[in-house]
């Protein structure tokens, strides 16, 4: 009975082609929409993840002045001291590295090749907080970071605009007019989650950088790598606490540093794409239901036409459950292939948009299941009015429709 | 189900059956005590003018409709007394049924017309198949199985339709003015096949017509006027006028 009820009902769909394909639009629009959204919104939402992760997963990027930029107006916070880095590590417990960033912008030439860049001054420790990996070469060697020698490794912008594809270590370039060694070329790291080239760049040693470059012996950041066996929040805390004392803050002012949790930016920022992408889904689950409104109409209108064909199956014998689910199939299996259709156009949509948008495309096949399995219940609920209808109409009447 | 009722039994008891339409002022009471007996075997027609209830009586008898009042007993059953869907089971597995209007599946070929009522049935698709062929055969359409209703002509048509009324073996074929859309020939056609179905398949024929050529193949006459049975008139059958 129910291999014949499906194949009678694929018969009807096709006998209308078209009447069938519109009436299953609503639904196919409504999958694809929900997929596509929530494949790219996912697909986002591990796109912000990642960036963030580049920039050191669980690292305290501690800056002078409140939040973002140093604001105008009032007297400058003073930058930070080599002499903070030392108290921070032997003050705070949970921090595993301790890097300055003494940073400088400059012109650098080989040959006949230019390129303006930035130039990074920082330590050892440096290379444990972010996650560098090395095309070839080596980071800076104690002796090296304590004399402030100018030894440098290159970001791979700086390395192709200079030396092409050449492998540049052991080679001299001049900075700044500091001539200066390759030791270093670093993998590329592609775009921050800020838009800018983390490629384009050249570390130094920081006490190079300070004495050759910027003439002073301030820190613009420090980076505190947190062991991950403890709290972030907690170390942060204590970070607060030593920096105000070290600065000098009376309890009254307020903070003239900043502390930046990538951590918590990289939470921050995940969570606002994915209450994103559910509103998005949502917005395009309406559309779902419209669908189902559209099936609803069209199965009334079949019902209607189907009048004297009802009849002649109630005279025959067919009891009212059976000519239900004759409609009640028919519908289901409409709002199951619409729902298909829509997994189609939504897998191809979003392997096509992924890239454009740059994102990573991520199949989630609970995602697609979900809405399949919604589109099938549509066609159930939607569907039972009309074959409702269908079973309660009385034989004599229907054999007599015209 | 009830034992199966010996032929010249009864099959069909009306006792003062009536049927009203409507309430209250605008009632009609279209049927206003009936009483009939058919026995197992009989081939009846039912004849009066439009209005008699000669209708309402047919979808009584064929389970389509339950009296206001009155019982109504087939094989012993109180039809009457009976759900709707146990009403269809009573068609599904007693009766066959024949249209003016043929009333078959459009697009759909003849085998598969003659198969529908057994898929009800619940019947596996090759015993289906061969059933239908059979029946098909015995209408004499056999040639013409895989035609829709729309590439045959009006009596073919209808010897579809009675293909697929006889093909789960009924008690009873109910046929409603089953000639008032063909032409004589055609109808002598008609007439002639259910008399043989009648006689060689032992079914009980029940027919509405308003012809009394085609009333002359039956063995009984009942004649309605007014909601009510006027006279019996028994016949020889088989076309000769009485």
């Amino acid at each position: 009975m129910w291999g014949t009820t499906f194949l009678l009902a694929v018969r009807e769909i096709r006998r209308h082609l078209l009447r069938s394909f519109l009436t299953i639009l609503g639904i196919v629009i409504g999958v694809w929409a929900v997929v596509t959204m929530v494949t790219l919104g996912q697909g986002a939402t591990a796109a912000v993840k990642q960036q963030i992760s580049s920039l050191g997963a669980n690292v305290l990027q501690v800056r002078p002045g409140q939040g973002f930029g140093r604001g105008g107006g009032g007297p400058q916070p003073p930058d930070f001291k080599i002499e903070d880095l030392d108290a921070i590590r032997t003050q705070i417990v949970g921090v595993q590295a301790v890097a300055p960033l003494v940073q400088s912008t400059g012109t650098a030439v080989y040959n006949a090749a230019n390129w303006s860049t930035t130039v990074n001054g920082t330590n050892r420790e440096y290379f444990t907080a972010q996650p560098w990996t090395f095309t070839s070469g080596r980071i800076f060697s104690p002796a090296e970071e304590q004399a402030g020698k100018a030894v440098c490794i290159v970001g791979n912008t700086v390395r192709n605009r200079l030396f092409r594809g050449m492998d540049p270590v052991g080679q001299r370039f001049r900075i700044k007019n500091i001539s200066c060694e390759i030791i270093g070329a670093l993998a590329p790291k592609g775009q921050g989650g800020f838009g800018n080239d983390q490629d384009d760049i050249v570390l130094m040693p920081y006490k190079a950088v300070q004495r050759r470059m910027t003439g002073n012996r301030d820190v613009r950041m420090i980076m505190v790598s947190v062991d991950a066996d403890y709290d972030s929040q907690r170390v942060q805390a204590s970070l607060r606490d030593l920096l105000r004392e070290r600065r000098h803050l009376t309890d009254a002012a307020e903070d003239d540093f900043n502390i930046f949790d990538t951590k918590q930016i990289s939470d921050t920022l995940s969570g606002t794409t994915q209450i994103l992408t559910s509103l998005l889904g949502a917005v395009a689950a309406v559309s779902l239901l419209v669908g189902g409104i559209g099936i609803m109409n069209i199965m009334l209108v079949s019902v209607t036409e189907r009048t004297r064909e009802i009849g002649i199956r109630l005279a025959i014998g067919a009891v009212a459950r059976e000519v239900l689910l004759q409609f009640l199939v028919e519908a289901v299996t409409l709002a199951c292939l619409g729902g298909l259709l829509g997994l189609f156009l939504a897998l191809v949509s979003t392997l096509i948009l992924a890239p454009v948008l740059k994102v990573p495309f991520i199949f989630d096949p609970q995602i697609n299941l979900v809405a399949f399995i919604f589109s099938a219940l549509i066609g159930v609920v939607f569907g039972y009015f009309p074959a409702r209808r269908a079973a309660s109409l009385n034989p004599i009447e229907a054999l007599r429709h015209e | 189900m009830a034992n199966d009722v010996a032929p010249g039994e009864l099959l069909i008891q009306l006792r003062g059956v009536t049927k009203v339409f409507g309430e209250g002022p605008t009632a009609f009471a279209a049927l206003k005590g009936v009483d009939l007996d058919i026995a197992r075997g009989d081939f009846v027609a039912v004849m009066g003018p439009s209005g008699s209830g000669k209708s309402t009586t047919m979808n009584i008898l064929g389970c389509l409709d339950v009296p206001t009042a009155g019982e109504f007993l087939f094989r012993g059953h109180h039809v009457e007394k009976l759900e709707r869907d146990q009403r269809a089971l009573l068609r599904r597995r007693y009766l066959g049924f024949v249209f003016q209007g043929f009333n078959l599946l459009a697009r759909t070929s003849a085998l598969e017309n003659v198969e529908l009522p057994l898929v009800y049935r619940g019947e596996e698709k090759t015993a289906r198949r061969a059933a239908a062929m059979a029946a098909l055969d015995k209408v004499g359409l056999a040639d013409w199985w895989d035609h829709t209703p729309a590439e045959l002509s009006g009596g073919q048509q209808q010897r579809v339709a009675i293909a697929r009324a006889i093909v789960t073996h009924p008690d009873v074929l109910l046929a409603d003015e089953p000639t008032g859309n063909l032409d004589t020939e055609r109808s002598i056609e008609i007439m002639e096949l259910l008399t043989d179905l009648n006689r060689n398949s032992g079914i009980t024929v029940l027919m509405v017509t308003h012809e009394s050529d085609m009333a002359a193949y039956a063995h009984t006459i009942v004649h309605f006027r007014d909601g009510l049975v006027e006279r019996f008139e028994v016949t020889e059958g088989a076309g000769v006028k009485a």
